[in-house]
């Protein structure tokens, strides 16, 4: 089977996972733009969109789709880089090895794990509570997920987590994406460029996009 | 110019090594970093040392025997130059060097700074070749190449198998040596029959001997004499999930 040992192989399901990541978080902040609607608007509109969301079953299996890559771009990180280590043998007594390359290129693993804790805590203060806690409803009859997104909000040590968090996440994806095309094969100069320019735009309009979001919150609603 | 020299000493590999400080007073900025060691290993004889060990074979930039790391970088610090080209005139009068050889575990250190690369010969052995007997050169407008993609297959063959490419990776890949080969080959009609089956060979061997795999921090290139372009391993990768989705 093609998909088990080595290293290529290992590499190739993390740009397949990497990539449906990317792919999920321009949807997950399309949706989360409606957070920045007026309030009273913003509350009907997020709660019945959550709750779609929460319902639908073509959203819920590409949900495990999500929760698996995840999972399996975590483990894959993991696997790998216990192999580099090996690999690398005994280090440099003076090692400027690091002139030669952007500093987030050499930082994906330390990134990664940032970014592994913020989900922590991203899951279990909004994923958490709503599939599992008690939230009260909206006038509509859905849970005020909107209500604890704005009151999570107000304190601005949550606010700058949140705003350290993307920029972790923007620099994971500055090398991330282009990464895994070169990964999966795109050897073609060209396509290279423009997969290239593609990706900053992409890693530079997540960040600003997902930073909007909190610091919106916390100065107007 | 006076140089303090920090050099790595290891008697052979079973030993651990260390830096070794010497001092040499009179180093013509017109040497070559070669030249300069040999300026203190002909001090060490004199004195009755074990000199310095280190490769070296045309110290013309061409053969890739010469390569050891100079102030953390690998061939020092100029681009695209080997360490036999470097030359003197790049330091400075009272400058402190550090040379160590290269490090990785698929490249063990004999003695000094001499390095077993033979790991990148097995590389090759298993599959950077054409199988079939070639015979006389043919006529040369009997098999059509276009200029754009000789040039392009002669770029990947520039490779001299220094190993400043696994020597410079994080992860110690040698991902930069096999790929020129495998896209050298790949580029050409001779070689691009056996595409497949050659990447998976070297690629697999490549993992066996205990190198690292590629994460695209595009290093490699940088600190390359030859320049060999990462895309070379961008299209190791294709032939490679290409052989194995075929199969």
């Amino acid at each position: 089977m093609w998909f088990i040992k080595n290293a290529i192989t290992r590499k190739n399901l993390m740009a397949l996972t990497g990539l449906f990541l990317c792919f999920f978080l321009i949807i997950h902040l399309l949706g989360n733009l409606q957070l920045l609607m007026p309030p009273n608007e913003a509350r009907l509109q997020y709660n019945l969109y959550s709750d779609f969301l929460s319902n639908n079953i073509l959203v819920k299996l590409i949900s495990y789709v999500l929760y698996a890559s995840i999972l399996v771009h975590t483990i894959d990180s993991i696997y790998l880089s216990i192999k580099a280590k090996k690999a690398s043998g005994s280090s440099y007594v003076v090692d400027k090895r690091n002139r030669a390359s952007k500093w987030y290129s050499r930082q994906m693993m330390l990134l990664g794990t940032l970014i592994f804790a913020f989900l922590v805590i991203h899951f279990k203060d909004f994923w958490f509570i709503y599939k599992f806690g008690t939230l009260p409803m909206d006038s509509a009859g859905n849970k005020d997920l909107y209500g604890l997104v704005v009151a999570s909000f107000q304190d601005l040590w949550y606010v700058i987590l949140y705003a350290i968090s993307i920029l972790v996440l923007g620099f994971h994806l500055l090398h991330g994406f282009f990464s895994a095309f070169r990964t999966i094969g795109l050897y073609n100069p060209k396509y290279n460029r423009i997969v290239k320019l593609i990706g900053v735009i992409f890693a530079v309009s997540m960040t600003i996009g997902y930073f909007v979001i909190p610091f919106y919150i916390y100065l107007n609603v | 110019m006076k140089i303090d020299l920090k050099v790595w000493r290891q008697k052979n590999q079973n030993t651990k090594g260390h830096l070794e400080s010497y001092v040499l007073e009179e180093v013509d900025a017109e040497m070559s970093f070669l030249e300069m060691l040999d300026m203190l290993n002909l001090k060490l004889a004199k004195q009755g040392e074990r000199p310095v060990e280190f490769d070296h074979d045309c110290r013309e930039g061409i053969c890739g025997q010469c390569g050891v790391m100079i102030n953390g970088i690998a061939h020092g610090p100029i681009k695209n130059t080997t360490t036999c080209q470097l030359h003197m005139r790049y330091f400075k009068d009272g400058d402190t060097i550090y040379v160590e050889p290269f490090k990785a575990k698929a490249f063990p250190v004999i003695r000094d700074l001499k390095v077993d690369r033979s790991a990148l010969d097995d590389i090759i052995a298993a599959g950077g070749y054409i199988s079939v007997n070639t015979g006389q050169a043919p006529e040369a407008n009997s098999i059509l190449i276009s200029h754009e993609e000789a040039e392009s297959a002669f770029d990947s063959a520039a490779c001299i198998g220094c190993g400043a490419c696994v020597a410079t990776c994080k992860n110690a890949s040698a991902a930069l040596f096999a790929s020129s080969k495998i896209s050298q080959l790949a580029k050409l009609p001779q070689g691009k029959k056996e595409s497949s089956k050659r990447a998976v060979d070297m690629v697999n061997r490549m993992e066996d001997l205990g190198f690292g795999h590629c994460t695209n921090t595009e290093a490699c290139q940088v600190e390359c004499p030859q320049d060999i372009s990462v895309l070379n391993i961008a299209q190791m990768n294709y032939e490679y999930n290409k052989a194995k989705l075929k199969k």
